[in-house]
This record gives C-alpha cells, structure tokens and sequence, in this order.
C-alpha cells in the first residue's frame, strides 16, 4: 500500500463523509415521502382494524428503549476507538448488537403477530403504508446490524485503524439517523393511537 | 403466462417467447443476433482480457464516460426503432388495423418512452458528467471511483433488463408513466409492468449514487483557485442536475417500489379498493418526473454555453446571470409537478397557482437564451456541427417554449391533455433541448477522448436531418392535437388526420436518415483518423482547462493539477503565453485500482431485477447475496491505489 500522507487520507475521509450526509438527505427524503403517504392514507381502513385495535403499548415501549440504548452504546463504542481501545470497542460495539437484534426481534413478532391476526399489508391501504415504513426502518437497521458485525471482524483482525475511525463514525452516524427515524414513526404512527 | 408459479423458474415457461406477434418475434431475433454478435465478435478478435481490464472492470471515470455514452447511442438507436414503428403504425392505420397488434402498440409506447428517458438520455447526460467535469474542475478522478463503475453497472442492468423484456415475456402496455390503476395486477397481470418497475429501480439506485458522487466531486475536488464562480457553465449545470438527483429521484424509488409491493404483495397503495389512494401516485411520481426534466435539459444548457463561447471565440455573455438562472430553475422545478394532472381535478386555484409557477420557469429559461444570443453577438461565429446544433436548438425551442406557455394556462390546458399536442411540445422540448444539446456535447469533445475530429461534413448533414426531419415529424402533432387527436392511438377512422400523420412519418424517415450520418460520420471518422488527428489537444481554440491537457488525456488527468486565477484561465494563459502555475502536491501520483465490484453489482442487480420480475425468488435473494457479499469483501481489501508517479510527464506532447 501506498503510504499517503495524512493530509490527503483526512481529504479522503472528509469527502467521504460529505458524500454520506448526501446520502442521508437523500434518505432522509426517501422516508418523509413514505410518512406522508402514511400520513394520506391513515384513514384507508378498508374497514379493517387500525392502530388503536393493533398495537401494543408494552412492546412500542421495549423496542422503544432498546433503539435508544443501542444509539448511546454505539456513541461509547466510537468514543472507545477514538482512545484505541480495542476490548472496549469491541464490547460496545456487541452491545449495540445485542440491542439492534431485540429491537428486530420485537419488532418482526409484532408485524408477524399482525398477518396472523388478518391484518397483514394487504388488508387495507393504512396497513400497506403501516408496513411499509415500519419495514423499510427495519431494513435499514437490518443493514446497520450487518455493518457492525463487519467492522467488529475488522477490529478483531486488524486492530483499530485509520478507516476503521472513519467507518465507525459513519456508521454512528447512520445509526443516530435511525433513530430519529424512529422517533417520528413512534410519535407520527404509533403514539396517535394511545392518546 | 403460467400463473401458478415454480420454485425453479416462478412464473417463466415457454410462453415466454415472442411468438405472438411476427414484428415482436424479428425484434427479439435483432436483439438476441446483437447480443450473440457482439460476444463472437470480442472472442473472434481475441480482445476479453483487454476488455475485462481496460473497461469493464476499469474504475477510470473516463472509460466509464465512454461506456455510459456507448450504452446511450445503442438505447437511441432502439429508441428510435420504436418510434418509427409507431409512426409508420400511424400512417397507415385510419380506418385499418395497421400491421402492429393493439397490445403490441402499446408496448411499443412504453418501451419507447422509458428507453428515451431512462436508458438514453440518462446516460448520455452521465457519460458527459462522467468524462468531463472532472477535468474542467483540474481533479484527478471522481470522489468515489469505485462507487462510479458501480452506478454505471446498475444503469447497465437496467437497460440489460429493458432489452431482455423484447425477448423473454413482455414489456410494460401501461406507458413510461406506468399510472394505477391500470398498471395494478387486476387490469394489467403478466411480467410487463413488473419489467418497467425493475429496470427503472435497479438503475434509480445507480443514478442517486451518481448525484452524490458527483456534488461531492465538485464541491471537494476542484483545483486550487478555482472558485465556484470561476466553474465553467457545463461543471454548474452538472452541480444542479446532481443536486436535483439526490432530492428527487427518492420519489421514482417510492412510487414504483410501492407499485411493485402492490403487484407482488397484493398491497392496497394504488388500488381501487381496498383502501388505496391513485391520486398519490400521480404526486410521488411527478415530484420526481418534473425535476426529471431539468435534471435532463441543465447540463444540455450547459453545453450549450460552452459551445456558444468556444464558437464565438467570445467570453461568455452574462456568465453570472446564467449560474443564477441555472440555480434558480433548479429550485423552481420542484413547485410545479401538478401541471401533469391539471385536469384531475386539484380545484382552480391550486391549478392556478402551480400555472403561474410554471409559467415563472420560462423567465431564467428565457434569460440564458439571451445571453447566448449576446455571446454570439459580433463574435467570429465558427459553424462547427457543434454549433449547427446549438442554433438549431435556439430556434425551436422557442416554438417549444411557447407551447409550454400554452399548456401551462388550465383552461387551454383541458382541452389538449391527452392530445398529440402534448406529445409536440414535449418532443419539442426534449429533441432540441436535450438530444441536440448531448449531440452537440457528443461532437465537441470526442477529439479530447480519442485524439482525432469528428468528419464535419456527416456532421452538418445528420444536423440537416435532425433538424429538418424533427420539424417534419412534430409539427403536424401540434396541428392534429388541435384537431382533437388523442395520444397513444392505435388506429383512427378521422380521414383529415392521414396526410398529417404521413408527413410525420416522412419526418421520422428523415430523422432515420440523421441516425444514420451520425453512424456514418463515426465510421469515416474512425477510418481517416490520421488524417483527423489531433496533436494539439486543443483543437477548437477551447477555454476551459480540459483542453489544456493531451487528447487522449493520461489516466491521472493533470500531470500538474493546475493553479486557476479566473475564469477562463486556460485562455488567458494561451493568450499571454505564460502557461497556468502548477499546484504542489504533498502525494505520490496514484490512480486507483481496477475493481470487479462494478460488475458485481451489475450481475447482482440484474438478477434481483429478473427474479422479482418471473417471481423467481431464489434467483432474486443469490443477487441480493452476491450484493452483500461483495460491499463486505470490498470493506476488507486494503491496496486500492496504484503508484504510477513514474510515468508521469510520459504523455505529455
Ligand atoms: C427521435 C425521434 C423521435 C420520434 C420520431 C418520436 C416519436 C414518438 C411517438 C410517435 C410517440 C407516441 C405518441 C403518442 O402517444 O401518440 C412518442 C412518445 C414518447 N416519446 Fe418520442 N420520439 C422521438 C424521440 C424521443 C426522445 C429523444 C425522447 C426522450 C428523451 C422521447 C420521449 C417520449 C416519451 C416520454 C413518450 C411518451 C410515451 C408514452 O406515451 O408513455 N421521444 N414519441
Ligand atoms: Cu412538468
């Protein structure tokens, strides 16, 4: 490999994360144009069942509070490889593993709980919209989880390196962003239904 | 179609074949012998592994400029094809059933509309991107090399899937804009639609990732002192398009995934029943279809003023009045998606407020239009074919333009929706404004890629054909939409149309004829290559830094990434005779590997594409797999760049 100097890998890594943040607005839009195709379709019940006879409080609150508790392990996660410690990152980054996987978990009972019950995306046009967009953050998350695992083999091989900081930063980065995500579906989808 | 589908082959079987119709079958024949041909061509020469390395696998965003421009000039030719089927239909069918069965008519309009759009215009503008702005901007590459030759592969499998639904299955009968609730399961089963979401998915993706990487090339790479206001005008419409790209095609990835979750999943977005909403539809896909346009025709403008400079051998006229029109129309286009469905019935005032926000697009249009009169203005005008087709272009747009006016006003608009009027105008819009702008493009910089002109005489005559030809072909569909005629018509009893529809058809003919001149014109061109040669690489008296490099330039771009003191800096050095300072550069010259990643992704894509196409669900999770697999074996490689600091000053003539 050729040994570039610093100056010019940070130049690389800066455009990097431009180009990433491009990429989250991009996102980003792609998800507001589903929420508001939520938004148009709330009502379309095809008089099937809707949130308030769907949803579970409990389970909103868990998958809830995992996501959330994995966005603060994979910010401790960053701040380990930031000070080179290899263990500590490697811990966190399981952690957030772990957390990502229940919320999954959870999640996939409850939409698998709903086909069950007949009222699975092809019901009516809100439970199109509803799966959808719970669906495509699922993905999104799915991919995140993929990406961790990844960068904790590249931890495990190759110790913390310069793309390594890079990588995790982005991922960090796109985790935060699900979970934001997350917070508008919790209080644009789910919350509506308990008040 | 078997509809109760095989774990093996879902839903495909030997009623896939083109047997229904004898003009289907020939094509599928053209299609598959193009295929074969090409294959048995590059094995006879004995030229695969040049091949593998020197453009497939090639992460140069210069051959993949090239590629890209290939991919376009095949697509136009089919393309082209289509259309012409279609007009002979037209000429012959009043009061007949023509020669094109009804269901293959509409195929033949759908395949057309999004073959143009998507899989010939795209990549052109891409390929022109992709081989230019990074030398005008004095960088070495693309932001993300790799990531380009992926964008590339995608929009490749796309096309490849367009091609295949000629020969295995069908294509789409529900037009480019495939609208619900025709376009659902109940009214339209079968693979066609399920082509068109596909090949236009797949290639979404490629296009969104291309905006990224190249807002992130202007923004980050450019050389030191140049400015944003010293970016030549093609480099600033490249900016506005890419920047269009990544806010707007978000919507074509959402209206037609949830088409295909409708198809496939029996989800109820566009349905009828079931809780479905069409309307939504029409929104999501003209929130991207509108900026669409734009995207299509900024970066046609921005050679345009190239052109007009270069060939005026003038400053550009109004250059900040252009970058703030350009800036300006970007925005706007993003207000007025509702002008394609006025006549669905929003209400008067939401038609009337988005009729005036179009009507507001036509004033920066018409402001560029006269800096570039002014530009020409006593200039020592040169008539090059490049600039053949930027005159051209000036004098029918502004018949398009002001159709466009005329569409935009509701009331007139209700009377021609749906008419052949609407088919002039945008043809109008998108031959002159976009083709010719690529054309013209396509001329002006083929002697930096390959080292050797363009034949000009071919050149002036494909642009007496186009021109010529496209007048012949469209102005007779302003008249006969007036006369009441609808779009996408397959046979008529109205006699008065038959003389109008044949001129169109000798139009197309002659168009046939400007097709063929530019074929000839690379074919002559090729074959007195010495006598064309190059040795300058400067050949038009240029002012922009990419002609201040040898033709064909190194792979590395600049030997010495140049320092810009103003605008046209290259031209000032030229003219002053003290050539532009060299930057100092603290790294090795290194230019990044070969990747297989590109054709990865494009297998990878094409087999998700035609496993969620024949509901072969295997076929489609191996892509997904092969996907995956390869962005994580990519994380793990560690050497992506190759030291070539000896070979620099090698080329230099
Ligand atoms: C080269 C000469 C061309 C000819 C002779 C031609 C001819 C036609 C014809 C006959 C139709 C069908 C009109 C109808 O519905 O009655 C059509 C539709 C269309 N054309 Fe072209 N065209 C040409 C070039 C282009 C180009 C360069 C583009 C875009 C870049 C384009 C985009 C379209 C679109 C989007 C439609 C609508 C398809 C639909 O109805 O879904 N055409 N064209
Ligand atoms: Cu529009």
């Amino acid at each position: 490999m050729i040994a570039a100097s610093d100056a010019v890998e940070e130049q690389i890594d800066r455009e990097t994360e431009f180009g990433f943040w491009l990429y989250l607005m991009s996102d980003a839009v792609l998800f507001s144009l589903i929420f508001v195709t939520f938004a148009v379709m709330s009502s379309n019940l095809a008089s099937g069942p809707g949130g308030a006879d769907l949803f579970d409080i409990k389970n909103l609150a868990m998958q809830t509070a995992l996501l959330l508790t994995s966005s603060l392990t994979i910010a401790l996660a960053h701040h380990a490889t930031e000070g080179r410690n290899t263990t500590r990152a490697v811990v966190w980054l399981v952690m957030t593993c772990i957390l990502g996987t229940g919320f999954l978990a959870l999640e996939i009972r409850e939409l698998s709980g709903f086909v069950a019950e007949g009222a699975g995306p092809g019901r009516s046009g809100y439970l199109s919209a509803f799966f959808t967009l719970v669906g495509t953050h699922g993905l999104h998350v799915t991919a995140g989880l993929i990406w961790a695992l990844t960068l904790i083999v590249q931890i495990v091989l190759r110790g913390i390196d310069h793309r390594l900081l890079s990588r995790l930063a982005r991922l960090s980065l796109f985790w935060h962003f699900l979970d934001i995500v997350w917070i508008a579906v919790f209080s644009l989808v789910y919350l509506p239904e308990f008040l | 179609m078997t509809e109760n589908a095989s774990l093996l082959l879902g839903r495909l079987g030997l009623d896939a074949l083109p047997f229904y119709s004898w003009v289907a079958f020939s094509g599928a024949l053209v299609t598959l012998a193009g295929g074969v041909g090409f294959l048995v061509l590059v094995t006879w020469l004995g030229q695969w592994r040049a091949l593998w390395t020197g453009w497939l696998t090639s992460v140069d965003h210069k051959r993949i400029g090239i590629m890209y421009i290939v991919l376009a000039l095949v697509m136009l030719v089919r393309g082209f094809v289509d259309a012409i089927m279609m007009r002979l239909q037209q000429a012959m069918s009043y009061n007949r059933e023509g020669y094109l069965p009804p269901e293959h008519f509409e195929q033949i309009f759908s395949s057309h509309g999004t073959i143009m759009i998507f899989f010939m215009a795209m990549p052109f503008m891409t390929g022109l991107l992709n081989y230019i702005i990074p030398l005008q901007i004095g960088a070495r590459d693309v932001a993300f090399p790799v990531l380009n030759a992926i964008s590339f592969w995608l929009t490749f499998a796309g096309a490849g899937l367009m091609l295949i639904s000629l020969v295995i299955g069908k294509f789409s009968t529900a037009g480019w804009t495939g609208y619900p609730p025709y376009s659902g399961v109940e009214f339209t089963p079968g693979v066609g639609v399920d082509y068109w979401i596909w090949s236009i998915l797949v290639s979404g993706v490629g296009t969104t990732m291309t905006g990224i990487n190249f807002v992130v090339t202007i923004l980050r790479k450019r050389a030191p002192g140049m400015l944003l206001m010293r970016m030549p005008l093609f480099t600033w419409t490249g900016l506005c398009s890419s920047i269009l790209i990544i806010f707007a095609f978000p919507a074509l990835t959402v209206s037609t995934t949830m088409l295909a979750l409708d198809r496939t999943l029996g989800m109820h977005f566009f349905t009828n029943d079931g809780g479905g909403n069409v309307m939504n539809y029409m929104n999501l896909f003209w929130i991207w279809g509108h900026p669409e346009v734009y995207i299509l025709i900024l970066p046609a403008f921005g050679i345009f003023s190239e052109v007009v400079a270069t060939f005026s051998s003038k400053r550009l006229f109004g250059y900040p009045s252009l970058v703030y029109a350009t800036a300006v129309i970007a925005v706007l286009s993003f207000t007025v998606w509702l002008h394609h469905f006025f006549t669905m019935g929003a209400g008067a005032n939401v038609n009337a407020i988005f009729g005036i926000a179009t009507m507001v697009i036509a004033v920066p249009t018409g402001v560029k239009v006269f800096d570039w009169l002014f530009t020409m203005f006593r200039g020592r005008i040169r008539f090059e074919p490049p600039m053949l087709f930027t005159i051209g272009f000036m004098c029918l747009f502004v018949i398009g333009g002001m159709s466009g006016v005329l569409l935009a006003i509701p009331p007139i608009n209700y009377s021609t929706h749906n008419t052949t009027f609407l088919v002039a105008h945008f043809h109008n819009m998108i031959i002159p404004g976009v083709l010719f702008g690529y054309l013209a493009g396509y001329m002006y910089w083929f002697p930096k890629a390959f080292g050797f002109q363009l034949d000009r005489v071919w050149g002036a005559r494909s642009f007496w054909f186009w021109m010529i030809g496209f007048l012949l072909a469209f102005m007779p569909l302003y008249a006969l939409g007036l006369m009441g005629m609808p779009r996408r018509l397959e046979t008529y009893g109205n006699p008065e149309w038959q003389p109008l529809l044949i001129v169109a058809f000798v139009g197309a003919c002659l168009i046939l004829m400007g097709i063929i001149s530019l074929v000839m014109q690379l074919w002559v061109s090729v074959k007195n290559r010495k006598a064309l040669v190059d040795q300058t690489g400067d050949p038009w008296d240029g002012r922009t830094l990419e002609w201040s490099m040898p033709s064909p330039p190194p792979i590395w771009n600049f030997d010495n990434v140049p320092v810009v003191s103003s605008r046209d800096a290259f031209h000032e050095a030229k003219l002053s005779g003290i050539p532009l300072p060299a930057a100092e550069e603290d790294s090795p010259l290194s230019v990044p590997k070969n990747s297989v990643m590109g054709p990865c992704m494009g297998v990878a894509g094409m087999c998700i594409g035609f496993g969620a196409v024949w509901y072969i669900w295997w076929l489609a999770f191996a892509g997904l797999a092969i996907a995956v697999a390869a962005i994580i074996g990519r994380s793990f490689v560690q050497s992506t760049e190759n030291d070539v600091s000896f070979k620099r000053g090698a080329t230099t003539t």
